[in-house]
């Protein structure tokens, strides 16, 4: 197993690699230049070529290219091109709101997702497994922002039950920061637990055809023992799949509510840098992303040999 | 969208009607901004949004611009300007101190200006000080400046954000830990989220009013709307979503303010390329437009008509609108005149701010019914300023030029639209060296009636400042003189409800 590991480390190091030739060769194709962004319309030539030399921009792409992963590995990340602060210190402050919001997101999808979703296949074909495969329909359907506007215009502007977006910071307190994330918390997590509760009944209704099913039936267990000890946990193999996929989709990818609840997460951090062309920060971004998905599919590939004793037994 | 946001807006209706926004629990407002300035020195970047926060509130310059435009003492008392408008004496004030408790004194003008001026400084606004030919220190309280020629806004430069007064102990911090000399103090910056300010108590002037500000960033229309309503923001100095504004209206619990901005709107045109390079095929697109239309559709009715590249609250605006008056028929023969009988096809590029895309519709539109056929090409700004403003490569494009005074753009030869005909550079540089304010006037109106014969580009309208706050928090620009935010004399005007 250690050795599979240690594997499965060399190919994903030698992915990370790839990784950084192809951001940040894609971002340097990309027309525009940040000194013109930052001085705007009344810029002389002269002040624009000063603001490029002092930000390094005046060297050919490859010698940045080389600086620039030379301070990867040793962790540094450069400094932003416009906010003039280390892009570590940006990316730690955005990770301090997306990295709490995407787990409690997750939490929330799993907590609504596997009891729905094993409630269905247990009661497949009747009608409350018919309504929650429409729910969750549905759920996949809604479009993010829009359900996301709607909670803040039913619990922020009507009831007033939390504020309409905004993050007041983690040294405001646990309590109001955490009241910050809740509905973005709960818009996050609908879409991913209506997967999620498909997903569940699919994987567990095809593990119920499965012959080691039969023979636990056959030994006498009952209904409902059969599905807790045997079938449940193999049917969460794919079950663990979408999850890995999904933490990573939404660590950057809730930029759409991050903008509705105007939250300082990393997908408006991007967006941002992208606008103002300060590549430095999106190219730093992105390898963090690479890296956090890199690290997560690793994470699942534990969890499956946790999970079924086959895979467990195939990686020794 | 439409349809989403009418119910929404009527689902908050009925909850709205009960009841106030809430205020703040403290003697504190909160500014709602769309973009978040991407750092807080004025003297080194052209965000607007870095003034939005900072000018007047942190800092000061030796002059400042007042609500209408009108050059205030600030950091200098008063001052004297020589016979041939070459020497300006500024007297300072004494007794000022940085938020670090630094003093302030001549030296830091010296250095501020010096700064400015030096070959490797990267003020987004060099030009301002390129006529300054030195600075002097007299005594603590006096500094002389010199100019190399005339310049007839000096003292209204000298009063913008680019020109703020900084300490050389906090100089090379200020992008990020803002030192200045203004009635409120930097406390925090939470990027991405909000920017907060408190009451600088060791003022030398009359102190703010509040005891707290905190500048929000909220850059979706929608959140701006949201965020009004909940009661999490007390002010938008510039709302966002002028479509929502009738349904703001009627509401007694907001202000909306209708102000002047110096930013004129236009539809830029590529001077030297063919066909614009025919005056005919310029002036028949300057009849295709109707005004009235596009800021109907673009800006709910708000925004002044302009004929010229000139503001028409300024006093030497002459009313030119009616130079090209809406004609679609004598349009089209100008432009058969000029050989295109059958029509031309041109592409139209569009910056991402709501008046160019939306304008730039009902433009396409208009131009389309005098046979312009246009390509739209929706860009983002970076892509912008390197393709039209920085390599000149487009057809037309719509751009609001919102710095103030700014007419002499057009004298600058490689200037993106490609003008900088000798005569009016002539007459910019009759303006520097005008004496009297009539001759500055006549020159002036000489200028925006060039510009307009010329039909340079299609001036399409003023761009209006719409605020929308509380209406219990009182005293904040109306007009937007220079991009800023100054709360310097904003107050609750009640009590709070307890």
């Amino acid at each position: 197993m250690i050795g599979h590991l240690l594997q499965r480390l060399t190919s994903l190091a030698l992915t990370l690699l790839v990784a950084t030739v192809v951001v940040f060769a894609m971002l340097n194709i990309v027309p525009g230049d940040p000194a013109s962004y930052m001085m705007g319309l009344n810029a002389d030539p002269e002040t624009l070529a000063q603001l490029r030399k002092e930000l390094g921009l005046h060297l050919p792409a490859w010698q940045r290219y080389f600086a620039w992963l030379g301070d990867l590995v040793t962790g540094n990340l450069g400094v932003s091109y416009t906010y003039r602060v280390p892009v570590t210190e940006l990316i730690g402050e955005r990770m301090g709101v997306s990295l709490p919001l995407t787990l409690i997101a997750t939490a929330l999808s799993l907590a609504i997702a596997i009891p729905l979703g094993v409630f269905a296949a247990a009661r497949r074909g009747k009608v409350s497994d018919a309504a929650i495969v429409g729910a969750t329909q549905l759920g996949i359907a809604i479009p993010n922002f829009w359900f996301a506007l709607l909670l803040v215009f039913v619990f922020a502007t009507s009831l007033r039950w939390f504020s309409a977006g905004g993050f007041p910071g983690w040294d405001q307190g646990l309590a109001p920061a955490l009241q910050a994330l809740v509905l973005p918390a709960i818009a996050l997590a609908l879409p991913q637990a209506a997967i999620l509760t498909r997903i569940t009944r699919s994987s567990l209704l095809e593990t119920l055809g499965e012959d080691f099913i039969r023979t636990a039936r056959a030994k006498g267990l009952s209904e409902s023992q059969t599905l807790r000890r045997h079938a449940l946990r193999n049917a969460l193999i794919p079950v663990l799949t979408i999850l890995g996929l999904q933490f990573t989709f939404l660590l950057a990818g809730g930029i759409i509510v991050e903008n509705v609840f105007y939250l300082p997460g990393l997908g408006r951090l991007v967006l941002q840098a992208i606008t103002q062309r300060d590549l430095i920060v999106v190219q730093g971004v992105v390898i963090v992303l690479v890296a956090a998905a890199i690290a997560v599919t690793l994470l699942v590939e534990v969890a499956y040999m946790l999970a079924d004793p086959r895979v467990r037994a195939l990686s020794r | 969208m439409i349809a989403l946001r009418t119910l929404l807006v009527a689902l908050t209706l009925c909850a709205a009607v009960a009841c106030g926004p809430p205020r703040p629990p403290e003697n504190a407002a909160r500014i709602g901004i769309a973009l978040e300035p991407p750092n807080l020195d004025p003297t080194a970047g052209a965000a607007a949004a870095i003034d939005e926060v900072v000018y007047a509130n942190v800092f000061e310059g030796l002059t400042r611009v007042g609500e209408r435009g009108e050059v205030l003492p600030a950091l200098a008392s008063r001052w004297d300007v020589s016979e041939d408008r070459l020497v300006y004496t500024f007297h300072l004030r004494t007794s000022v101190r940085y938020h670090d408790g630094t003093a302030f004194d001549a030296a830091d003008v010296k250095f501020s200006l010096d700064r400015a001026r030096a070959p490797d400084s990267t003020n987004a606004q060099k030009g301002l000080f390129e006529p300054i030919a030195s600075v002097e220190v007299v005594d603590p309280t006096t500094v002389k400046i010199t100019l190399s020629r005339p310049v007839s806004d000096f003292l209204f430069n000298m009063g913008l954000g680019d020109a703020v007064i900084v300490a050389p102990e906090s100089a090379a911090t200020n992008a990020s830990k803002p030192i200045g000399t203004g009635p409120f103090a930097f406390k925090r910056w939470m990027k991405g989220t909000r920017i907060e300010l408190v009451r600088n108590d060791a003022y030398w002037g009359t102190p703010a009013k509040l005891d707290k500000l905190a500048f929000l960033v909220i850059p979706d229309p929608s959140a701006a709307y949201a965020a009004l309503l909940a009661g999490d923001v007390d002010s938008f100095p510039n709302f966002p979503a002028p479509e929502l504004l009738p349904q703001i209206k009627g509401d007694p619990r907001f202000e909306i303010a209708i102000g002047t901005t110096e930013g004129e709107t236009i539809l830029a045109i590529n001077n030297t390329k063919p066909p614009f390079d025919d005056v005919r095929v310029r002036r028949a697109i300057a009849h295709a437009i109707n005004r009235k239309a596009l800021i109907d559709g673009v800006g709910e009715g708000y925004g002044t008509p302009i004929g010229s590249h000139f503001a028409p609250h300024n006093k030497a605006y002459v009313d030119l609108t009616g130079r090209y008056p809406y004609n679609p028929t004598k349009a089209r023969s100008l432009l058969a005149e000029a050989g295109h009988a059958s029509g031309i096809t041109v592409s139209l590029k569009l910056p991402p701010v709501v008046y160019a895309r939306r304008g730039g519709e009902i433009i396409a539109a208009q131009l389309k019914a005098v046979g312009i056929a246009t390509k739209i090409e929706n860009i983002e700004w970076a892509q912008w300023l390197d393709q039209v403003f920085g390599r000149g490569d487009f057809d037309l494009t719509i751009v609001s030029h919102t710095e103030p005074n700014d007419i002499g753009i057009y004298a600058r030869d490689d200037y993106y639209f490609h003008y900088a005909k000798p005569e009016f550079k002539a007459l910019m540089s009759a303006l520097d060296r005008a004496t009297t304010e009539d001759e500055r006037t006549k020159l002036l109106q000489d200028a925006q009636r060039m510009l307009a014969d010329d039909a340079v580009n299609a001036f399409l309208y003023q761009l209006p400042k719409i605020g929308v706050w509380n209406a219990d928090l009182r005293g904040q620009w109306r007009n937007s003189p220079v991009q800023a935010n100054d709360m310097t004399a904003a107050y609750w005007a009640r009590e709070k409800p307890k």
